[in-house]
């Protein structure tokens, strides 16, 4: 493996040699005007992680609130719960985004709202509506992997089954649910890239932007791609200590 | 107060087609220590989790201290917390420490403050008698300390009626004793009492009452004295001669 790396990185730099394949010019940092693309390339990092966080936020919520009725020992919840997963989890991101941004405003006009949705809201419900059906699934497998006796141990000292939740299970759950909601949120990150089709200006877009004035797409999405690889390890990084952080103070 | 703690009377229960618990009768006094024992899977457990509503019953009636439980959620708030429950498994909370795991009820469910809710804490700790283990997380103690732990958490909430489901039986030999000890310092205070357990030494030493179960059924109901040494059933007799052999 280690060897293709290494061919990789040496045809890579090896054909930016030849200055026919690879123009790094437009994003040189030395001369004026590929600071100035940098530096607007750079700038969508704000949405991106902006739009990230505020859906992450609203999925991480809503996935719970999925979740739970799964738990129920009653049927009808147990329902509503499998029909917004299943339902959810096979629509694609992109025609998700479509609907809301192009759909959604026309039934709220319909119902005399007035409620526009601008390519930011759009992207964050969509992004959040569709990210909740597997956050909810990432919970019900947390919510399950704590023995039964625990629940038994929280009813047993008379706690209802808010507090049992709140004060026994989850606190026990989110440790085990923390990596796969990490890996979630690096999902949503890389898919906010759809944003750019509604208009939002983020990182994908200002690249899209950038390529059709300029017309050097193999260096500008080269650049976009670090991009996202940086953020990612950095998220990365993040994640490991609060997993460290919150696996401290038990020994189990 | 009223004499009859808890009665049964024709409890009958299904899992699914599995006929569990077939017309159980059962009353206990306040301040009686009732034994039940059996083999595995003779419904033991299935009868005290009946009792504070971790399962549902299908027909027959319970009740404590006169009310009536149903299998609605009026009925399991009133029996939870006011009847203790200690597991074969402890089921201490793994991510919270002793004394957390003793003021939570307190707390949550009576409205005490923290200041009140220790100090109720400590006190059944030292009854149990490991205060100095106060600060430590369970998996920090031994079975036999986390049983003792795990009966304080109960006792926290000062229940009328303590259910114990094999308190013994996933510990260790050695710690056993300190356990039972525990259960019958607390009989001796005039608790309330149902025990699952195998261990018939104990039952002999505190039980007003021992019910020998097989199959769903309430074989053998007797006083502790006549049971042992007049069984009337069969089946009992093999029991007892099988677990008094060694």
């Amino acid at each position: 493996m280690k060897k293709i790396y290494l061919l990789c990185l040496a045809f890579i730099f090896l054909s930016g040699c030849s200055s026919n394949v690879w123009g790094w010019y437009v994003i040189n940092p030395a001369t004026p005007s590929g600071w100035i693309n940098i530096k607007f390339l750079v700038s969508g990092i704000g949405n991106t992680i902006l739009i990230s966080i505020v859906a992450a936020f609203i999925s991480i919520n809503l996935g719970l609130l999925v979740a739970l009725p799964g738990q129920s020992s009653r049927k009808g919840w147990r329902i509503i719960n499998r029909v917004y997963v299943e339902f959810i989890r096979s629509i694609p991101l992109l025609p998700m985004l479509f609907w809301v941004f192009y759909g959604l405003p026309i039934i709220f006009k319909s119902m005399g709202l007035n409620i526009p949705i601008d390519p930011f809201w759009g992207a964050v419900i969509t992004l959040a509506i569709s990210d909740s059906a597997f956050t909810a699934e990432i919970y019900r497998s947390g919510i399950q992997s704590i023995a039964k006796g625990q629940k038994e141990a929280a009813h047993s000292i008379g706690l209802t089954y808010a507090q049992a939740m709140r004060y026994v299970i989850l606190p026990q759950a989110i440790r085990r649910i923390l990596p796969p909601l990490a890996n979630q949120f690096i999902y949503i990150v890389k898919m906010s890239a759809f944003a750019s089709v509604i208009g939002m200006q983020e990182l994908t877009r200002r690249a899209n932007e950038i390529v059709v004035t300029e017309y050097r797409p193999l260096e500008i999405y080269s650049l976009l791609i670090l991009e996202y690889l940086v953020l990612v390890l950095i998220i990365s990084a993040g994640v490991r200590w609060l997993e460290r952080r919150m696996g401290s103070n038990e020994n189990q | 107060m009223q004499n009859t703690a808890i009665s049964l009377a024709n409890v009958n229960k299904w899992f699914d087609n599995f006929h569990v618990l077939k017309d159980i009768n059962l009353t206990v006094n306040t301040g009686e220590k009732v034994v039940i024992c059996g083999p595995s899977g003779s419904g033991k457990s299935t009868v005290v989790r009946c009792i504070n509503k971790l399962e549902e019953h299908q027909s027959g009636l319970i009740s404590f201290y006169g009310k009536e439980l149903k299998n609605t959620q009026e009925s399991i708030n009133s029996i939870q917390g006011n009847v203790g429950m200690v597991f074969q498994q402890f089921n201490l909370f793994p991510h919270l420490n002793v004394l957390e795991n003793l003021i939570l009820g307190p707390m949550k469910t009576r409205g005490k403050t923290k200041d009140q809710a220790i100090k109720i804490a400590m006190h059944y700790l030292e009854r149990v008698h490991i205060p100095d283990q106060a600060n430590k997380m369970p998996a920090q103690l031994s079975g036999g300390q986390q049983q003792r732990v795990a009966i304080a958490r109960s006792l926290c909430m000062e229940p009328k009626v303590m259910l114990f489901d094999e308190p013994t039986s996933s510990l260790d030999p050695e710690m056993i004793s300190e356990v039972l000890d525990v259960i019958i310092e607390l009989a001796n205070d005039g608790m309330t009492m149902i025990v699952v357990t195998h261990e018939m030494g104990f039952a002999r030493k505190v039980a007003d009452k021992i019910l020998f179960m097989d199959q769903g059924k309430i074989v053998e109901q007797n006083t502790t004295e006549e049971f042992f040494k007049s069984p009337k059933t069969d089946r009992c007799k093999t029991f007892l001669n099988q677990i008094l052999k060694h």
